[in-house]
């Protein structure tokens, strides 16, 4: 599962997701940093552990709940073959079928967010009717460190263990910051790990840009007795010299130079 | 019968299309095992507890699956705190769950004003794509429910303290008002447990020489527009009923037809933006309300006057 050539694949996928998130960052006021701290682990979903469909069974499940990360998902669209990569830059444009947060408006968007808190339940509900079928299918919800301050997230956490559910995973895009500013400093979560024991999840915490440690835990919550949350430690922005592990990287517009600035140091990725 | 009654008489129709269709399943919120399902389907029957917001995201993710959900939860609680559930996970990513709601109105009396559902149709009206039903009686809440299995989309079934309506089978087009009883003085629009209050105001009315037409409005969303135009036409005095505030509710709906058609005239039957907070049960509350038999026989007489 972690050979070389597949982790060689993986990290230049997620290179290539970073640039096409910086494509609307220049001409867009968007949700940059929470887009790129989570490229790494789109990567490793999208182009490793989500399984699409086949004849033998039906497709894995994916629910964005940090729905302001919309462009790491339209990335992941471009690279999958549904959108085209000239879309990008007329995101949120008129006319355009990518808006600021996922809609259906948008191909093989599963579930529309953007009020946060809500893909949780909705990610129980999808695997207890998966389980309910037997079926293999699982289901991925992928979570912001600041939407845990919402409580619907927690009462969601409470109830998925009473169904059994290991085909569920929550992902933790634990970057650090929203949009008021470190989380520290706003509502603190630690001990983050210990809340979701407590809530009898089985728990895993990995390096969010460390995409042999991401699968790991990945095949790891795949084989699990009951649903997982995956605590993954990121870098708001990561990839974008300046506004990396800022607070202005929540929510931000790239002037020109910057945009290129970025662009150069991400072709300079291994 | 009460709302919980009633919910529990449609539990027998949602047993009934869990028999005969295996996407059927039955999200409660601290229910208990549900005579007439649970044994039959034991694992059917999802209770999440009290948490109104896991409810409708569960029952959404179930519909996104390709289940057929029915949720059982109470009407103000379920409204109120899982109003944007309602609208975001089920309206907007159109996930068809369908909602049995006991306890609308004022039917929890003396419990408080927490337990009243006065703004839930105010609320709901809002939601594109959503569909709210209100049934007049229990053989109509029946109906009702077996209607909302094949409505495309969410529904909302209202469920308030529910007479039986003897005579009173009419069969259940979702979206068309019943004319309940004939007459061109006026018209008493009512929905759910007031089309009864409709009723006997009608036969108080009648010894008055005074002939009302006495609507029954089962679908409160999409509205029967054309229902309500004709009644203004043909009376130019329309009356509505409910158990709920009378902005933005039923009255809140006619008022805006009658608005853009200009004409008619209207006198709104319900509550008047304050909390029901006086200790009494149901019946007595209702009085003290005035939605009752006199307070619509008094409306009416008032727009006769008029």
């Amino acid at each position: 599962m972690s050979d070389p050539a597949n982790i060689a694949a993986l990290k230049a996928r997620a290179a290539t997701l970073r640039r096409h998130i910086l494509a609307p960052a220049s001409t867009y006021f968007a949700h940059l940093g929470g887009a790129m701290s989570c490229a790494d682990i789109m990567a490793a979903l999208h182009f490793h552990f989500l399984r699409f469909g086949g004849a033998d069974h039906r497709p894995d499940h994916f629910l964005m709940s940090k729905g302001h990360a919309v462009t790491a998902l339209h990335a992941c669209l471009v690279e999958l073959g549904h959108v085209d990569a000239a879309e990008l830059p007329l995101s949120g444009q008129s006319g355009s079928r990518l808006a600021g947060h996922p809609t259906k408006r948008a191909p093989l968007v599963e579930f529309a967010t953007g009020s946060l808190g809500h893909a949780l339940a909705v990610g129980v509900g999808i695997a207890l009717a998966e389980q309910l079928d037997a079926s293999p299918s699982r289901t991925v919800v992928l979570l912001g460190d600041g939407e845990l301050q919402e409580g619907t997230i927690w009462e969601a956490a409470l109830a998925a263990p009473r169904f059994g559910l290991p085909n569920l995973l929550a992902i933790v895009d634990y970057n650090r910051f929203q949009s008021a500013g470190a989380v520290d400093d706003v509502v603190p979560l630690e001990p983050l790990a210990d809340k979701w024991r407590a809530f009898r999840w089985r728990v895993r915490e990995v390096d969010g840009h460390d995409l042999p440690a991401i699968l790991d835990a990945l095949h790891a919550a795949a084989q699990a007795d009951a649903p997982t949350a995956l605590i993954a430690h990121t870098v708001k922005g990561k990839g974008v010299p300046g506004v990396e592990g800022t607070a202005r990287a929540h929510y931000t517009q790239l002037s020109a130079e910057e945009a290129a600035r970025a662009r150069a140091a991400l072709e300079a990725t291994p | 019968m009460s709302g919980y009654a009633g919910a529990l008489s449609g539990m027998k129709v949602v047993s009934e299309l869990a028999a005969a269709d295996a996407r059927v399943v039955l999200v409660s919120q601290d229910f208990g095992p549900i005579r007439g399902f649970t044994e039959r389907f034991p694992h059917r029957h999802l209770d999440v507890g009290i948490s109104e917001e896991t409810l409708i995201g569960v029952a959404a993710g179930l519909a996104h699956a390709g289940k057929l959900p029915f949720v059982l939860g109470m009407a103000p609680f379920v409204t109120m705190r899982g109003f944007e559930q309602i609208r975001d996970d089920c309206a907007y990513n159109r996930n068809a769950v369908k909602f049995i709601a006991p306890f609308s109105g004022l039917e929890a009396g003396a419990w408080g004003a927490t337990h009243h559902a006065i703004e839930d149709i105010a609320l709901l009206r809002t939601i594109p794509g959503l569909t709210i039903l209100s049934p007049a009686d229990p053989g109509e809440a029946q109906r009702a429910i077996r209607a909302a299995a094949t409505i495309d989309g969410p529904v909302y079934v209202r469920l308030g303290f529910l007479k039986k309506i003897d005579g009173y089978d009419q069969s259940f087009e979702p979206g068309q008002i019943v004319e309940m009883r004939g007459g061109d003085d006026a018209a008493i629009v009512a929905t759910g447990s007031t089309v009864a209050t409709a009723l006997a105001a009608h036969t108080r009315l009648a010894s008055q020489g005074i002939a009302a037409r006495v609507l029954n409005v089962h679908t409160l969303k999409p509205l029967d527009r054309a229902a309500i135009e004709r009644a203004a036409r043909d009376t130019g005095r329309l009356v509505t009923v409910e158990e709920h505030f009378i902005d933005g509710g039923l009255g809140g709906a006619v008022a805006e037809i009658l608005a853009e058609l200009g004409a008619g005239r209207l006198r709104r039957v319900g509550v008047r933006d304050r909390f029901c907070s006086e200790v009494a049960p149901y019946p007595e509350l209702l009085r003290i309300h005035g939605i009752d038999a006199p307070g619509v026989e008094a409306a009416v007489c008032e727009l006769m006057q008029a």
